[in-house]
Order: structure tokens, then sequence, then C-alpha cells
């Protein structure tokens, strides 16, 4: 008998079907992938699942009883267990209260920390139950979230793209700890982007597309290639790239010995950080998040200035110094990690947001006065060149997909021909097909000859479109080493710290 | 009765309204509201308390209205910013205004009236000793009751799941949710608690302190209460540090000007809001390791998606 059948779930936000008679049947002692593009509907179908959304139609049979979860209380008490994307945690309490919060019964804290801290050891999830969280990294955020889940000793655990901010040794941890899950009978729902590890770690697979189930099948069966032609119907256009010799040219982005304090008493700083682009190249830069990303995006881009003028050379001239506006207009161009808040000011409409990082270069204006007519145009011509799907001309930033959004701000950078592109995470939390057109977007860039630099903690991007690759860890970077030369495995190394060691040359 | 013993009982009774507005402030803040109408939820049980008093002749029944009041308008509050998610500096800074001007209709009929204030308790044997028995054992009930509140706010804080949970729902309402908690309903819970306490407070003033009604007379004590949060970074006992601190300014500055020292009572009357900065100038500077002092969602509106 099925652990857990979902049949004919229907959910609608207004006019949009997020799920449109979805079924799911998930086994006992199963790892199930739910796979499937952004906005194909995963979120919505797990969060009926866990009591956070009320299906318009449909039931919820568990251990083959109708059940009704009105709550997420009511699914926990069931035996369901959701670790979320973005972590539910409290920065200022502690891993104890965190924990104690999510369990239902009033136990006191110290039994909590007591068996909080007997699961970290049964199940390899070292934890410290004092700490406050803030303090913690995301390795260990996340087995907070584990750990709470497992406290209520559920028989089914979801969990909702939890590779994506692991290194790849840190992964590898939490797929035993999910073996181990498998092994005691307890089944595991595992949403995830990430074909290659839902074929090595799941045995049955639901995709979904545009809200409704469109296929069933065996992961271990499948290639990651038919996984995601599944996944978005059609047929990836593979990312082309030439040679990497024919055309990289001269250096034209030199970054001499950078060290930055962080500004945020939480960041990184930046240690001697050392590194050239040439035109035409893509360099790309590997690591877990929080190991100085932040900090290097931020010098590079002008929001801190670095100590010497001389630390950072763009075609030869010492910008160190200068601001975000003064590097814009000597062709630079910059898009930040975060989309919306960063990238983009949610509440704008585009065309405003086409000014804000358009305007230093100029062309928006006409006798000091904003040309509307012209910014109007732009956003047309980011619109047609990149594929932004979206419902009215001008509609505010926020209204987008984060697929369409994050098209829209390399778009409108790469519309703008600057010959240094500095991008962190082009492609995060975005689906397969805007992944793949940005990234083509990218290689092409390059092609014309621009440098690009691409911080990204997604491994498989960066094989794809990088000639070469260095590894930032605790705010030190690695020499950077041809990707064709490099293998996961290096770099994994790398990213957990290996040959970053003081007296060793890196490895 | 030494001079020290009068000065220190009458800093007692000027910090129990700031200590009972500030630790419903505090509990408020906690659970992520902001709540900028303290003076005026305290004028209203002010006002309400001297007029029930007077009406039935029972200090009691004073005082329940009294938090009635402070409820009530409470209540409004949380329908403008938890119902209507509106914005909590506006609604609060309204509530204030409206509070003012209500407060004087609600009084008005009541001016000059003079009751008897409320007796004070005396604890036997324990107010017979030397120096502290008449300071610390010879009071009215409010006094006994507001340290026992702020005993009673700590406890449940930091020692209760329904404590913990309040406080998660102010440092991230979106986490609580998710993890089922009813987020709007504790706040509101918490914003009425905070309104009864404003309420307790404005009944402290016009049925004990200056047992009599005149319009404004909480005179900013609301002001100094959200203060007093902020210098307590959030704590309770240190709420009661701060509620006695600025108390006893408040004393300093009537026997200085009294004395005719030559201070600018403007100064004197700043002193709690410059004490405030220094005070959270000098924890976020301990802090360096980063943390945060303030509720992480304070004053932000949360709307659950349904």
């Amino acid at each position: 008998m099925p652990l857990l059948a979902a049949e004919g779930l229907t959910r609608r936000f207004g006019a949009l079907v997020a799920n449109d008679s979805v079924d799911l049947t998930v086994m006992p002692g199963e790892i199930h992938a739910l796979l499937g593009e952004n906005g194909a509907g995963k979120s919505t179908l797990v969060k009926m699942l866990y009591g956070l959304l009320q299906p318009d139609a449909g039931i919820i049979r568990w251990k083959g009883d109708a059940v009704t979860l009105p709550t997420p209380k009511a699914a926990r008490g069931l035996g369901i267990g959701m670790v979320f994307q973005h972590f539910s945690l409290f920065d200022a309490l502690t891993v104890a209260e965190n924990v104690a919060l999510a369990l239902d019964d009033a136990r006191p804290l110290r039994a909590v920390s007591d068996e909080l801290a007997d699961i970290s050891r049964a199940y390899g999830l070292p934890l410290e139950p004092r700490r406050e969280v803030w303090r913690l990294s995301v390795g260990a955020r996340q087995r907070i979230e584990i750990v709470r889940c497992l406290m209520q000793n559920p028989d089914l655990l979801i969990l909702d793209e939890p590779t994506s901010v692991l290194t790849p040794q840190e992964s590898e941890g939490l797929f035993a700890t999910l073996r181990t899950l498998r092994a005691e009978g307890r089944a595991v729902l595992y949403i995830s982007h990430k074909l290659e590890e839902v074929r090595g770690l799941c045995e049955a697979a639901t995709i979904l597309r545009q809200g409704r189930v469109v296929d069933r099948c065996d992961p271990r069966q499948q290639t990651a290639g038919s996984l995601a032609r599944m996944m978005v119907g059609a047929h990836i256009a593979e990312v082309r790239r030439a040679r990497a010799e024919a055309r990289i040219g001269p250096v034209r982005l030199r970054v001499d010995h950078l060290s930055v304090p962080s500004e945020d008493p939480q960041g990184t700083a930046l240690k001697d950080v050392t590194l050239e682009v040439g035109t035409g190249e893509i360099l790309g830069i590997a690591g877990v998040a929080g190991n100085g990303q932040d900090e290097l995006f931020a010098a590079l881009s002008g929001e801190v200035r670095a100590p010497e003028a001389g630390n950072i050379v763009l075609e030869g001239t010492p910008i160190g110094w200068n601001g975000i506006n003064a590097r814009r207009r000597a062709a630079a161009a910059f898009v930040p990690e975060e989309r919306l808040g960063h990238a983009a000011a949610p509440r704008l409409p585009l065309s405003e947001n086409a000014l804000m990082a358009g305007h230093a270069k100029g062309g928006f204006t006409r006798r000091g006065l904003i040309d509307r007519g012209r910014m109007l145009g732009w956003v047309d011509a980011v619109t047609h060149a990149f594929d932004v799907r979206k419902g009215p001309r001008d509609p505010e930033a926020r209204a987008l997909s984060g697929g369409n959004l994050q098209k829209f701000v390399v778009g409108r950078e790469i519309l703008g021909k600057p010959r240094l592109l500095v991008v962190a995470q082009p492609t995060w939390g975005v689906d397969a097909g805007a992944a793949s057109l940005i990234r083509q977007a990218l290689i092409d860039l390059a092609a014309r000859g621009a440098s690009v630099l691409v911080i990204s903690q997604d491994l498989d991007e960066l094989f794809e479109i990088a000639d070469r690759m260095a590894v930032i860890f605790h705010g030190r970077l690695s020499p950077a080493y041809p990707a064709e030369d490099l293998t996961r495995e290096a770099v994994g190394l790398l990213m957990g710290g290996e040959g970053f060691g003081p007296g060793r040359e890196a490895a | 009765m030494t001079l020290a013993e009068a000065i220190f009982l009458t800093v007692i009774t000027a910090s129990t309204p700031l200590l009972l507005a500030a630790i419903g402030e505090l509990v408020v803040e906690r659970s992520g509201v902001l709540n900028l109408g303290v003076e005026g939820m305290m004028i209203m049980g002010a006002a309400s308390g001297v007029a029930v008093a007077i009406v039935t002749g029972s200090s009691v029944l004073g005082v329940v209205a009294a938090i009635g009041a402070g409820m009530a308008m409470a209540a409004l509050f949380a329908l403008l910013t938890l119902g209507l998610a509106t914005n909590q500096v506006a609604a609060g800074l309204s509530l204030t205004i409206f509070g003012l001007g209500l407060s004087g209709v609600v009084g008005a009929p009541f001016v000059g009236m003079q009751r008897a204030g409320i007796a004070k308790i005396e604890v036997p044997f324990l107010s017979e000793l030397p120096l502290i028995g008449p300071i610390l054992f010879r009071q009215d009930p409010f006094v006994y009751g507001s340290v026992a509140l702020v005993a009673g706010v700590a406890w449940f804080l930091w020692r209760t799941k329904a404590g913990l949970v309040l406080r998660a729902c102010g440092e991230n309402p979106v986490s609580a949710h998710a993890l089922g908690y009813p987020v709007l309903r504790i706040r509101f819970a918490a914003v009425l608690f905070g309104g009864a306490c404003a309420g307790l407070a404005g009944a402290y003033l016009s049925l004990v302190l200056t047992p009599f009604w005149t319009a404004g007379m909480t005179a900013g004590r609301g002001w100094i209460a959200l203060a007093i949060v902020v210098f307590a970074s959030w704590l309770p006992w240190r709420a009661m540090l701060g509620a006695y601190l600025f108390g006893g300014l408040i004393i300093l500055q009537l026997h200085a000007q009294t004395a005719g020292v030559r201070v600018p009572s403007q100064l004197l009357a700043a002193l709690p809001y410059l004490l405030t900065i220094v005070a959270l100038t000098v924890i976020m500077a301990l802090r360096r390791g980063g943390g945060q002092v303030a509720p992480q969602a304070l004053g932000r509106p949360f709307v659950p998606d349904r």
C-alpha cells in the first residue's frame, strides 16, 4: 500500500492553475524525485501535502485513508516532515530553540537538547544545541532543518532543493543520511533541479510541467538528458562554444593582491585575491556560499572601494577607487546575485530598472529629462532579445517570475555591449530553458571579445561555460586552472578548503 | 521619614507607570509589532480609570476600566496593522493623537474632581526594616504588581514554549507561519497585552500618582516607555532598570528645577532619549561579532498567503 497517494489534486491562484489534477504516489522506503522547471507547480504540490495550502479539488490519502491537512501541524501529526528550500530558521534563536519550535509537544528545552544530540549523532548530522543560528554555516543550518524534522519521527520527509547550497562533499553526507532513512523504511520526497543527483539517489520520479504530471519514470533507467527533456517538453538547446585558444586575447581585467575587510560582521574578508581575465574569456569562480563571493562582487562592482586604486586594473587603468558609475562608463557591467532588491528594485517598472543600470552610460535622457520612449524601447529590445515573458509592456519587476526577471537583468547588461561583465549566480533558481538561454548569451558575449567573470555555486554551470576556473574559500582565491584540466572532485576538494592550508601550494 | 527615603519613594512612584507601559510594549515588540500608540493607550486608561472610579466609587472598577480602555485602543491598532496590514508607525502615531483627543472628551466632566489615592500595602515585619522597609515594603499594589509583571514576562518569554513562539513571530513571521503558528493571532494577543499594560499605567497616573484628571496628564510618559524598551535592548529585567533610571531622571529634573539649578529643563527632559541612544551605541559596540538586538521583523507587516 502506498504511504502517500495524492489523487487529482488541483489548486488555482486566480486564473492560474498551479496544479491541475495531479496524481502522486510515494511508497514506504522510497526516495521519490519530484522534477519540474520553476513554476511547474512543485512547490504548490508539496505545500498542499504539508498543509500549508488547501487543494481546491482532489484528495490526499495517507496509508490508504483519505485525510485533510488544514495545517502543517496536522501533517506533522501524521508523520510528514518538510525541509524548506529557504530555511525557515530563526537567526537570533539557538539551535535547540529552533528545534523546539518545530515540535508540537511542549518538551522542556533541556530534553530537546538531549534528544537533538542523540539524533545528530545517530544520523551523522553534527550540531551544537546552544549555538545561535546566525553563527552557523549554511550546511549546519540545513542540518538543523533535517534534525528538527527527524525529531518528529516522520514516515515521509519532503526536501525542497536541499543540495543547492552544499559542496559536493556536503551533498554526499546528506545522501548518506537519506539512504539511512530509506533503510529504516522511511520515504523521502526529493525536489531537485540536479538531474545527476536524482539519478544517483532516487528510484522513482514524477515529472511536472505547467501544473500537470507529464511523466513518471525510474530515474536510474534514464539519462540526465532524457530527464531534462521530460521536464521542459522539448529539446534544450545545447550550449555551444568555440575552442578557447582561438578567442582569448590579452588581459583586460587584473585584480592584484586585493584584500578587503568585510563590512558585514558576519561576512568574509577578501585576502590577497589575484586574478586575470583575458579578452574573450569566461573566468568562473566556484565556491560554497559565504566564502567571500559577495565581497568579491562588491569590490569588483565598486560598491566597496579597494584599498589601492591599483588593486583592480581595467584595460590598463587603475579603477580600484572608482565608483560604480565610473566603472560602468568604462564599459563594465554587473549583475548581482539577488534579483529582487539588488539587481532590480521590486516595485519599480522594468523601464525604470533599466534606467537605473544604464543612466551612467547615458542614452536615456534628453536635456536632463528622462526619455520615457527610449526607456520603453530599451525594455522592448531586452524583452525581444532575451525572450522575457511578461503580461503588460512595462510591469513592476516583482511581477516577473524569477527566470524571466533574471533574463531581463542579464539582458539589460549584455545589450549595453559591455567589455567586462561580472555576474554572480547567473542562473540561480532559474528553470532549465532560461538557464540555457542565459549561459548561451554569456558565451556569445565572450565570443564577441568581451571578458566575463562568473561567480557561481553551480559546478555544472561553470564546467559548461567557463574557460578557466578558480575557487574562493574563506576569502582567498585559488589559482585559475583551465576548465578542461579540472574534475568535479578536484574542484570539490578546493571548495572544501583542501590546498588552501598555510605553507602549501594550491593543488 | 528621611529625605533619602522620600526621594526613593518618589522615584519608585514615578517609575512604576513607565515600567508598566514599557513591559507591555516590550512584549508587543518581541512579537514583531511596533506600537507607537503607547501614549494614546495610556491616557485613555487614565481618563477611563478616573471616570469609572468617580462614577462607581470603586477604585478596582476604575482600574478594570482603564485596562479595558487600553485594550480597546490596542484592538483598534491591531485591526489596522494586523487585520489590514497598514503601516505600523503611521497607525501608532494616529493612535496616540486619537487617544490624546478622545481622553479629553471622556475626562471633561471630571476635571477638578479629586479622590483619595489607593491605599498602600504594608508587608508585616519587613516594612519595619530600617531604610529599605518603608521604600520596598510599604507600597501601593501597582508597585508590587509591576515587579511581578516583569518577573512573569521574563519567565514567559524565556522559559515557556508560548513565549518562544511569540519571540519567533517577532524574528521571522514567515517561518513561524510555515511551522504552523498563527502569527497574526499571537501578535494580536501581544498587542492586547501591551494595551492592557498601558491602560494600567494610565490608571496609576490618574488614581495613584495624581488622583485626579487633567487633560494630557501622561505628559510624554508613553514615549519614554518606548525609549525604555529600546534602552533595555528588549530584555525585561533591563527594562526595569531603565524604568527606574528614567523615573529617577524625572525626579531629578523636578528637584533641580525647585532647587534652581541652572540646567535647561529641556535638556533634562531629553536625557532619557539621549541615554537610550548612548545605551544602543554601547550595546552595538559590545556586540561587534554581529547578531541583532532588535527583533528582526519589528515593524514589518506580515500577510500570510492563503
